[in-house]
């Protein structure tokens, strides 16, 4: 069935959401680097505000490059659409405040990304929703954590930073069991390598600041809905299923049996929070989009290279990757992630915190900062840096050590990062001896 | 909105807006595995200028209760008891793909209650391949991946009914496998497409009709292409054809185009 009408993914990277520009013929995605969008006609305007017809109004809702990039990762995610947004964390919290409220309760992994863990455990308690993070490796603990008032489960693919391989199948399944959908973030798993909506997720997000857009150069996210939760079957999504006063009374199940969550996303989250995304950051994911396939594949050929020499190396402790035999999550990645778990893990030398951050201090192909997913290679130290807010107990729970460090492989010559890391290990052991 | 019909009861979607007495309605009808949804930027423009809208799901599909027809006449027949049921004594009707043949049969049926035909996306006979007829049986995944892709002509839609970042081909295979569990008695997916395929009387039909036709057709569709409306055409010479850059999905992949061909077309006296 493959082809020009039903496109392969690497066609999908390159042309989903775009044509040759009917005006100027720009092959390329144009730029739409403006505020606002003149209406054809007093009734032109009512329709489009009303949502009776299909256009661009104003670009804190919608803006004709950034649906490029929001069909284009539905197209990647198999999805019925998406909505992008300033940030992957402008992404989480739209999408759980357009589903939430006080007095709701999330189930989530305890293995998440730092900002993510500070939204869910510090910052929403105060706007009355609640969690409980569990061990994702453990379906037990997630069944036996629902509440009567829980409304979502949310985990991440691959577990940031200890790569837990989320068992989505299990977790989705439980999840609807209880009439709720599962959110997961695939950011270290772009849609080259897992499409979590095949195997049970319900809405994906992703951080497109990493792999999406691949070259450390723009902060966005964008969420995707699969289209197949029945949110009104749930009955447990009154924000969905029932008359939204702030739209013309609008029930959004009602008028679109798929995709009610992104209809009140746009109209809620985005019209109100605001956290849209500057057309010229959709623009960057877009270019970044496009070479997503060639990328991936360099990231995993680059990232089994260094998994390798790593695990051989006598300073290294322990390696935690799932391609790795003893990894837990090993047998799931086979099966969920057969081209490879992502290109970001964590490794622990043999020896103290001050011979690991010497061995960061030595690697000079590697850049020492916060982010992953870049086209270079990157290295942080996760307990001094973005899981620094935790507890020594809340590290240890997800499997970060005082000693762990965190890389992200980029494009490089493996040869070349192979050697930097070789140098740099090398510097650790000298800063170990008396 | 809901009415309790002979056959159970019918949902109908009328566009965000309550019932007005005095308007003229218009009855939307979707096609094979589909629900009223398919219609919603076109139903809340109609609603929200002029018209009562139903934009209903048939028998057996979505949200309506009963079972679903084992033929285009029954379904005819169906929802002429839904207007009956509401109160309806005269409406236009606008149907897409098996839709445009229950409204021609409805025309035929009823000839004096169905002020205004358009057929979108039709076909006369609407033949199903028999190998997506088969899958449809066997690997109901499998068709609706078929009808995916035949039911689209572009990868870049326009900004469409979910909004500007809907992924249409994702959209209408997520709303074939909902409208699809929507019943778990009848394979609704096999049983629509042997309505159609099935279906022989438009000829005596098309004789009956009193109302002034319109058909919309989409220039790249692969279902139900242009050339298969030829026989339609031909039986009423004053029908209009409006033609539209789109495939099958007129209504999400090119939703101005087929607004305008239907408003004010519809509302004509």
């Amino acid at each position: 069935m493959a082809g020009a009408a039903n496109p392969n993914f690497d066609t999908l990277a390159l042309h989903a959401g775009a044509q040759p520009d009917p005006t100027t013929g720009a092959r390329a995605v144009p730029l739409h680097l403006s505020t606002s969008f003149v209406f054809r006609s007093s009734d032109d305007a009512a329709s489009l505000f009303n949502q009776e017809r299909g256009g661009h109004v104003y670009s804190r809702i919608s803006n004709p490059t950034n649906a490029v990039l929001e069909q284009r990762v539905a197209a990647l995610e198999g999805a019925c659409g998406a909505l992008a947004f300033a940030s992957g964390q402008a992404t989480l919290h739209a999408s759980i405040t357009t589903l939430l409220g006080a007095g709701d309760h999330i189930v989530a992994s305890r293995a998440l990304y730092g900002g993510s863990h500070n939204l869910l455990h510090y910052t929403l308690p105060r706007f009355g929703i609640q969690t409980t993070f569990v061990d994702p490796n453990q379906p037990d603990a997630w069944r036996a954590a629902l509440q009567p008032n829980t409304r979502l489960f949310f985990g991440e693919t691959v577990g940031n930073p200890g790569n837990d391989v989320l068992d989505l199948e299990t977790i989705g399944a439980m999840a609807h069991d209880a009439g709720l959908p599962l959110l997961v973030d695939a950011t270290l798993t772009p849609p080259w390598l897992l499409q979590p909506m095949r195997y049970g997720a319900d809405l994906v997000m992703h951080s497109a600041t990493k792999f999406l857009s691949g070259h450390g150069t723009v902060i966005a996210g964008v969420v995707s809905d699969s289209g197949v939760f029945d949110w009104e079957a749930s009955g447990k999504f009154p924000t969905l299923s029932e008359p939204y006063e702030g739209f013309h009374h609008m029930v959004f199940t009602e008028e679109a049996t798929v995709g009610a969550f992104l209809l009140r996303a746009r109209r809620e989250a985005l019209r109100d929070f605001g956290a849209c995304l500057s057309p010229h950051s959709a623009w960057l994911v877009l270019q970044g989009l496009e070479t997503l396939p060639l990328r991936m594949a360099r990231h995993m050929s680059n990232t089994e290279r260094v998994v390798e020499f790593l695990a051989a190396h006598p300073m290294v402790q322990r390696v935690g990757h799932p391609m790795l035999p003893d990894h837990p999550g090993h047998g799931l990645a086979k099966r969920l992630l057969p081209r490879g778990a992502g290109s970001v893990f964590s490794f622990d030398i043999r020896g103290s915190r001050a011979q690991g951050m010497a061995l960061i201090e030595a690697l000079q192909l590697f850049s020492h900062l916060a982010n992953v997913g870049d086209a270079r290679s990157l290295v942080i130290h996760p307990a001094s840096t973005t899981h620094f807010r935790m507890s020594d107990a809340d590290l240890a729970a997800a499997g970060i050590g005082a000693g762990t460090i965190r890389l992200s492989i980029g494009l490089e010559d493996p040869d070349d990062l192979i050697d930097d890391l070789k140098r740099a290990l090398r510097a650790a052991e000298k800063a170990g001896t008396p | 909105m809901k009415i309790a019909c002979p056959w159970g009861v019918a949902y109908a979607y009328t566009g965000g807006r309550p019932w007005v007495q005095g308007q003229p309605t218009v009855l939307l009808i979707h096609g094979v595995l589909n629900d009223h949804s398919v219609w919603i930027l076109q139903s809340r423009y109609l609603a929200h200028h002029g018209c009562n809208v139903l934009a209903l799901d048939l028998p057996g599909h979505g949200r309506s209760g009963g079972h679903p027809c084992d033929s285009i006449q029954a379904y005819a027949a169906a929802m002429l008891q839904c207007l009956d049921a509401a109160g309806i004594a005269a409406c236009a009707v606008a149907g897409h793909s098996m839709g445009s043949l229950i409204g021609l049969e409805m025309a035929a049926q009823a000839p004096t209650r169905i002020t205004r035909l358009a057929m979108v996306a039709t076909a006369y006979p609407m033949r199903v391949a028999p190998a997506l007829l088969q899958a449809a049986q066997d690997d109901p995944p499998r068709a609706m991946a078929m009808v995916t892709t035949f039911s689209h002509s572009t990868l870049a839609p326009p900004p469409s009914a979910l909004g500007p970042g809907t992924w249409t081909h994702g959209a209408l295979d997520a709303l074939m496998r909902r409208v699809l569990a929507s019943n778990t008695e009848h394979n609704l997916f096999v049983e629509g497409f042997k309505a159609c395929d099935s279906y022989q009387g438009a000829p005596e039909a098309l004789a009956q009709v009193r109302c002034p036709v319109l058909l919309v057709l989409g220039t790249r569709d692969q279902m139900t292409p242009p050339k298969a409306a030829a026989s339609i055409q031909a039986a009423l010479p004053t029908a209009e054809t409006v033609l539209v850059q789109a495939g099958h999905a007129l209504m999400t992949e090119a939703p101005e185009a087929t607004l305008r061909a239907l408003h004010p077309w519809l509302l004509a006296s």
